[in-house]
């Protein structure tokens, strides 16, 4: 049964590949310069992507190698306290990079006993990006981007811990039932 | 024993790969999609929604926000035109927030490899929170007395 909800899934991956590929192409038809600007775009992104790729591959390998789901329960499970927190925080800051490159590393780590609390916090500190505050202090002031990165931070945390308490009633509901 | 390692190596590789080359097309996909999403949407037309008032301004923002995809810089240049345009600072912030925090283009390849329940209320959460975000903010740039451009 799992492995026919698999394939199911990957077909329908493959669709929506499709699909977008032949939307993509469509454009032509519809106004070129619209098709060159989001091919200008699309490799663009590859560019910046293709390497940033390699480092989720390297770190899928390393994850799958050096931690076993007891590792990973202990740093990221249910009972890993504040240090979760605190590693979901700081690898949320950290990483760079369009956020559904990392999809693949966070699927892992969830299959491996991360809290869904902990994806959720550390998919939202990827919003501080280190690189870019000096351009933020450009367009508004320094006090502007420090209350809102630290106010960011603490409601990271109250993301989180809101995708907890709605996992817990759902699977308190699937208790009942 | 090392050879009970280079095996585990090589299987962990393999794994990845696998794995990886699953997610491939919804990847690939959603990368085609944000591309195309970036010219179709003009971000000239940003400033246009905008009504004046508070709350909703705060919406309007976080839901444009929520659509728009591309480099963050994009969002922090269009909000300080949009504050020299008289667009209130929480419905900007709310928007730079929502850009980064919500993934309406995204959500194809969210909702295909982290699931759809858990891909549905971190966006609505993280929808709303940027409004709050945006509201806490602001408030205590006033309460300091502190100056935001």
């Amino acid at each position: 049964m799992e492995k026919i909800k698999k394939t199911r899934k990957n077909n329908l991956s493959w669709w929506f590949f499709t699909f977008v590929v032949i939307s993509f192409f469509s454009l032509i038809f519809i106004k070129k310069s619209l098709f060159y600007e989001s091919l200008n775009f699309f490799i663009n992104i590859l560019k910046s992507v293709i390497i940033i790729l390699l480092v989720v591959f390297i770190l899928m390998i390393i994850t799958n190698y050096f931690f076993s789901p007891k590792k990973i329960s202990k740093y990221l499970g249910k009972n890993s306290g504040i240090k979760g927190w605190l590693i979901a925080i700081v690898a949320g800051i950290i990483s760079h990079g369009p956020i559904y490159i990392w999809y693949p590393l966070l699927y892992e780590l969830r299959e491996k006993g991360m809290r869904n609390s902990l994806m959720a916090t550390f998919m939202y500190n990827r919003a501080i990006k280190i690189p870019l505050i000096p351009f933020m202090i450009i367009y508004f002031s320094w006090a502007y981007m420090l209350i809102l990165l630290l106010v960011m931070i603490i409601f990271s945390i109250i993301t989180g811990m809101i995708i907890e308490i709605f996992d817990n009633y759902i699977k308190n509901e699937k208790a009942k039932n | 024993m090392k050879k009970l390692e280079k095996n585990t190596l090589k299987n962990s590789f393999s794994k990845s790969a696998k794995s990886l080359w699953r997610m491939f097309p919804i990847i690939f996909g959603t990368i085609l999609l944000v591309s195309m999403a970036n010219s179709l949407i003009p971000k000239s037309s940003y400033q246009k929604v905008f009504i004046g008032n508070v709350l909703s301004d705060s919406f309007l923002g976080s839901l444009i926000g929520s659509v728009s995809i591309g480099n963050p810089i994009v969002s922090y240049i269009i909000g300080g035109e949009l504050i020299l345009q008289g667009v209130g600072l929480i419905a900007v912030t709310a928007f730079i927030v929502a850009w980064v925090t919500v993934g309406v283009v995204q959500l194809p390849a969210e909702i295909s490899i982290l699931g759809k329940r858990f891909t549905l209320i971190r966006n609505i959460t993280a929808f709303f929170i940027s409004i709050i975000v945006a509201l806490v903010t602001v408030l205590i740039i006033n309460l300091l007395g502190i100056n935001y451009i």
